[in-house]
């Protein structure tokens, strides 16, 4: 994978996390009269200082709508929101920038591809391959999709260590029925990632299409759609501290070409009369309605910011942090550890013996602690290793080593408060 | 970056004591009526797709129509489970009319950590479910409190299933 084409030279020789820090404004503040330690950055990334102040200046000196007005206030708004698919380009080092599809968030590029290429493309008989290890967003628009089409949806076992079982995921595959594989990159719950690079050849081989689910991974490593050899690739600008509000669905031209539009409305058309309307040309086939404006800007923002810091130094600093938490929690009794990985990304869930991670969540709380509890929009996954809900300390930049101490620390007392 | 650690003595969650009082950790961690009754007359199951607790109510009901014994099954926090266990006790032998209005002055308290009916007939049953008062200064978790009931209503009312959403 080319890593170091995508790295600017400006990137500061060190990883020096108390200089992140001072980027994220929210971290200087106080909960409960304790510093904020926030552990759920998977759920959403905090924002820093460049990406507030893009927003802010753009609704301050040069706010319009885009794509349509011919006065000045207009072509320069459209050529800052514009620069946000030039980002994502380079981010993912597209070939093209037209194959950056603007969303709303992975739901609904994933909801996109439900529609235009499972209704547009795949054909009742066919079937969609995902695995065990999905969010709810890369399950339920392809049960939708297998009610309204009679489109089979498989599901792709994990093993007990939470790593996709690569042999039961090629047989899955063996009857040439599967169209697309739609499966994440990096799972929300158990930091694991999946062999991408694996999975397309196997799939390929197969005649499927692959869609990577990239809305962890791309927060912790770097990702090159060409390198990967993937067909489709969606992520969200909130987890990468950009806004909430605007994702990606990148594709590769000749697909988006042939699948229909998903949403109808203004920016998608060529043409429009009462007896039919023409498509525009991709991406703005499937980019109806005015676009997340504002959060372009503030995405373009976020990704400079990442590609400053470099996103070697940010794998480095994200898998000491990861080493860390599995070696503090995992040397505490009573504790258990979801998901043993070989390979993985910077998220930690775990349980607690006679503890509700509802419970555990509101005494970490206490501290001062973010964590996420529950389910983590993964049922199936919990069922999988019968758990209803864990918590889950999640990872970004801006975390320390401190504060993993401090949570391994907080978790020894929730353990005394419940036994 | 450092922090202070040194602090963290075995008061650290004194003031969590309001939420976690002893009576809720203790019916939380052994509840008395975490059972499936044998026979029954209405069931109810209640559900919080927000954070995935479930609970089924069973109710048995004596020749006047008064509550007889309730039971349930439940997963979720230590709130939600001693909830139950201290709703299957103080409505037994009350009337469904009874229960509703608990449930009703329950749900206030919980929400607001008032109670209004508490100088009323029901001051007796509210003062033992008193304890669960404190989770109104916690909003995501009134409903952990709460979805019992709403089971049990359910039950009462002749329906099967309950949200406390």
């Amino acid at each position: 994978m080319n890593v170091e084409s995508k790295i600017p030279l400006s990137r500061p020789a060190v990883f020096d996390v108390a200089r992140i820090r001072e980027d994220f404004p929210i971290l200087r503040q106080k909960i409960r009269g304790k510093p904020l330690v926030f552990l759920d950055s998977a759920a959403s990334a905090q924002k820093p200082r460049v990406v507030i102040d893009a927003m802010r200046e753009a609704m301050e000196t040069q706010y319009a709508n885009v794509h349509r007005g011919l006065h000045w206030m207009s072509e320069r708004t459209t050529d800052a929101y514009e620069a946000a698919r030039d980002a994502v380009a380079g981010l993912l080092n597209a070939p093209d920038r037209h194959e950056v599809v603007i969303t709303r968030n992975v739901t609904e590029s994933l909801n996109l591809m439900a529609h235009s290429y499972g209704r547009g493309v795949l054909k009742p008989g066919q079937a969609v391959l995902i695995s065990g290890m999905e969010h709810h967003s890369n399950i339920v628009p392809w049960q939708m999709l297998r009610d309204d089409r009679g489109i089979e949806l498989r599901v792709a076992p994990i093993t007990d260590a939470g790593e996709l079982d690569m042999a039961a995921y090629e047989a899955l595959l063996a009857d040439g029925k599967v169209g697309l594989v739609s499966m994440t990159h990096m799972s929300n719950v158990l930091g694991t990632y999946t062999p991408a690079e694996r999975i397309v050849q196997i799939a390929h081989a197969y005649g499927a299409k692959v869609l990577f689910d990239g809305a962890q991974a791309v927060v912790h490593r770097p990702v090159d759609v060409q390198a990967l050899g993937c067909d489709f690739y969606a992520f969200t600008g909130h987890k990468l501290y950009g806004p909430t509000g605007i994702g990606v669905l990148w594709g590769r031209r000749e697909l988006l070409d042939a699948m229909p539009p998903f949403l109808g409305g203004g920016e998608m058309i060529s043409s429009v009369s009462y007896e039919r309307s023409t498509w525009a040309e991709v991406p703005h086939k499937f980019e109806a309605g005015t676009p997340p404006i504002l959060e372009g800007i503030g995405l373009k923002a976020a990704i400079d910011y990442v590609q400053s810091i470099g996103y070697d130094a940010i794998a480095a600093h994200e898998t000491a942090l990861v080493d860390h938490a599995l070696a503090r929690l995992g040397a505490i009794e009573g504790v258990h550890i979801l998901g043993r990985a070989q390979d993985r990304g910077g998220v930690v869930s775990f349980a607690l013996d006679r503890a509700h991670a509802h419970d555990v969540a509101t005494l970490l709380d206490r501290q001062g602690i973010a964590v996420r509890a529950g389910h983590h929009c993964a049922e199936p996954l919990m069922r999988r290793f019968g758990l209803d809900s864990t918590a889950r300390a999640s990872f970004a930049i801006y975390t320390t080593l401190e504060e993993i101490d401090y949570l391994a620390e907080s978790l020894m007392r929730v353990r005394e408060f419940f036994a | 970056m450092t922090r202070e650690t040194t602090d963290m003595s075995s008061d650290t969650f004194d003031d969590l004591r309001d939420l976690y009082q002893e009576v809720i950790l203790d019916h939380g961690r052994r509840p008395r009526h975490a059972k499936r009754l044998e026979s029954f007359d209405a069931s109810a199951k209640g559900d919080n797709p927000m954070c995935g607790d479930r609970i089924e109510v069973w109710v048995k009901y004596a020749p006047d129509g008064t509550i007889a014994d309730t039971g349930f099954q439940a997963r979720g926090c230590a709130i939600s489970v001693a909830s139950a266990d201290l709703m299957a006790e103080t409505v037994v032998g009350r009337s469904k009319a009874d229960a509703h209005a608990l449930f009703e002055a329950f749900r206030e308290m919980a929400r607001t950590g008032k109670c209004p009916q508490c100088d009323a007939t029901l001051a007796e049953p509210l003062e033992r479910l008193e304890p669960l008062a404190g989770v109104h200064e916690y909003p995501s978790r009134v409903k952990c409190a709460t979805l019992a009931w709403h089971a049990l209503v359910s039950a009462l009312d002749g329906d099967k299933e309950a949200s406390s959403e």
